[in-house]
């Protein structure tokens, strides 16, 4: 909170200097022309929002289901998951989503299938899929961090390994996963700055739109930064009452 | 493959030329073990001498490499096979191994209902009888940190009744107690002992073994050196090794 006041009070100083570098018309709510700017730029928070939190939970999807089979016993059904992860996490996300957004339909298309994917859904795609190779490792290390004394105790009572899994593993494991993924929604959440790259009306791209017209790259980008700040600091609030919370069970 | 031959059923379990390797260490050699229905068998042994693994290969938790395993007829070969010897064999393990996020009743109940497909009342009606049995009924809704280290091996040991099972195995049951709780442990096993249950004890407990063993297995650098009756073994022991053991554990 302090960071966030020292800015803001930094920036308001600034504003009221008279060296006359800064323009901060451009988003002054008692203007009408700046009162529309910073609506236009807050609107973008739908976008963003919704791009992280549906990719956030596709990611979770996703990483489970590679993280289980990593965790085999045996070997051959391990190594998907392990190539998965190696794979996905060496690929810098803004080639990742250029390919999902330009190629990944020419691919499909080859295959018979005609699809259109828009800026919204390739950059869902990407987010999810770079997430969720550190997810998996979330999950796995999680999983893992449970005593495998657990495990055999399930079997000698007669559990299938599904069942082992959801009444004894998981509701324990839970508890050390969800902080860290709920860390790693901070990450999807800066990332998604990346779909403005191929067009998606969020946050960055709008930011970058005004720039163009009104040629105030620094009080707009300001502003920019502001408003993934706050969205961030809400996240990480939320994330340390989990951990919180989550510490006092255990030690129950 | 269930294997229900006459010479199979009339004994509980039959363990023959069994091998077991973890990678270059052979853990297991050549172990022949024959136990009958309702025998209480004592394995004793200096530490790392494959008494553990002996035993978790009697219900698969450990994967032998050679060899034959046949539980009540039931001749190990496959993962149905495995999942039927399960289904007859208890197994109370050194560090417990209680679910910590579920109460008591609910570590007696979740096998019989997942596993068995018990109705809750009757679940827990069982898991009341057991937990009687060993003398806790009051603890049913504990949390399982709540209880002592005894308290929690007779949980343990009421889990695994819980699934009815024909044989039971302990391993090293009391290694983990404080002394003034291994009594309490012990009393139990035994009154289970007397009840007829057929099991085998790893234990170092040599007092609870002249007291409830048929038969006593002595083990050694992976190989069973020794079997005979209490009296035989503590009395007169026929080997080298085993006299340097007992003067070993016994000279307290």
């Amino acid at each position: 909170m302090k960071n966030i006041l020292a800015l803001l009070s930094l920036t308001a100083l600034a504003g009221c200097g008279s060296a006359g570098n800064w323009g901060w018309y451009v988003i002054d709510p008692r203007t009408h022309s700046g009162w529309n700017n910073i609506t236009f730029l807050l609107d973008g928070f739908g976008a963003t929002i919704q791009l992280s939190v549906i990719a956030a939970v596709m990611s979770m999807i996703v990483g489970l289901m590679v993280a289980l089979p990593g965790m085999s016993t045996n070997r051959w059904i391990r190594l998907p998951s392990r190539i998965y992860v190696e794979f996905v996490r060496a690929i810098p996300l803004l080639p990742m989503l250029f390919w999902v957004f330009y190629g990944l339909p020419v691919v499909l298309k080859s295959m018979g299938i005609t699809v259109r994917i828009d800026a919204f859904w390739g950059a869902v795609i990407t987010l999810a899929i770079s997430d969720s190779a550190f997810t998996a490792e979330i999950y796995r290390s999680g999983i893992q961090s449970i005593a495998r004394g657990q495990t055999e105790a399930a079997k000698t009572i007669g559990l299938t390994y599904t069942q082992t899994m959801r009444y004894v593993v998981l509701p324990q494991a839970i508890r050390r996963i969800l902080p860290p993924l709920a860390n790693q929604f901070i990450y999807i959440v800066k990332m998604s700055a990346f779909a403005s790259v191929i067009g998606m009306q969020e946050l960055t791209r709008r930011a970058n739109e005004l720039v163009v017209t009104e040629y105030r790259p620094l009080e707009i980008y300001t502003l920019l930064i502001l408003e993934y700040l706050v969205l961030v600091l809400i996240i990480s609030f939320f994330v340390r009452w989990l951990e919180r919370k989550m510490g006092a069970d255990e030690s129950r | 493959m269930i294997d229900q031959s006459e010479t199979n059923r009339t004994n509980a379990i039959e363990i023959k030329g069994l091998n077991k390797w973890y990678d270059t260490y052979h853990a297991l050699k050549d172990v022949d073990l024959t136990v009958a229905h309702g025998e209480r068998i004592v394995v004793c042994g200096p530490s790392g001498s494959g008494k553990s693994t002996l035993i978790r290969c009697v219900n698969s938790l450990e994967a032998h490499d050679s060899g034959q395993i046949t539980v009540d007829g039931t001749r190990m070969c496959d993962a149905s096979s495995i999942e039927a010897i399960r289904g007859r064999v208890g197994m109370v393990f050194q560090q417990f191994n209680l679910f910590p996020h579920l109460t008591i009743l609910q570590n007696l109940t979740l096998g019989p209902m997942k596993a068995r497909g018990l109705s809750r009342k009757d679940a827990e009606e069982r898991a009341m009888k057991y937990l009687e049995r060993v003398q806790i009924p009051e603890q049913a809704n504990k949390k399982v940190s709540a209880l002592s280290g005894g308290q929690q091996q007779r949980v343990a040991i009421a889990r695994s009744l819980c699934m009815e099972p024909k044989i039971m195995l302990f391993d090293e049951p009391t290694s983990a107690l404080d002394p003034e709780m291994i009594s309490e442990v012990l009393d139990v096993i035994v009154d289970l002992a007397e009840s007829g249950m057929t099991m085998i004890v790893v234990t170092h407990e040599m007092g609870f073994a002249r007291r409830a063993a048929d038969r006593m297995v002595f083990m050694d650098h992976g190989a069973i050196v020794e079997t005979g009756t209490p009296e035989e073994f503590f009395d007169a022991p026929k080997t080298e090794r085993c006299r340097t053991f007992l003067n070993q554990i016994l000279k307290h």
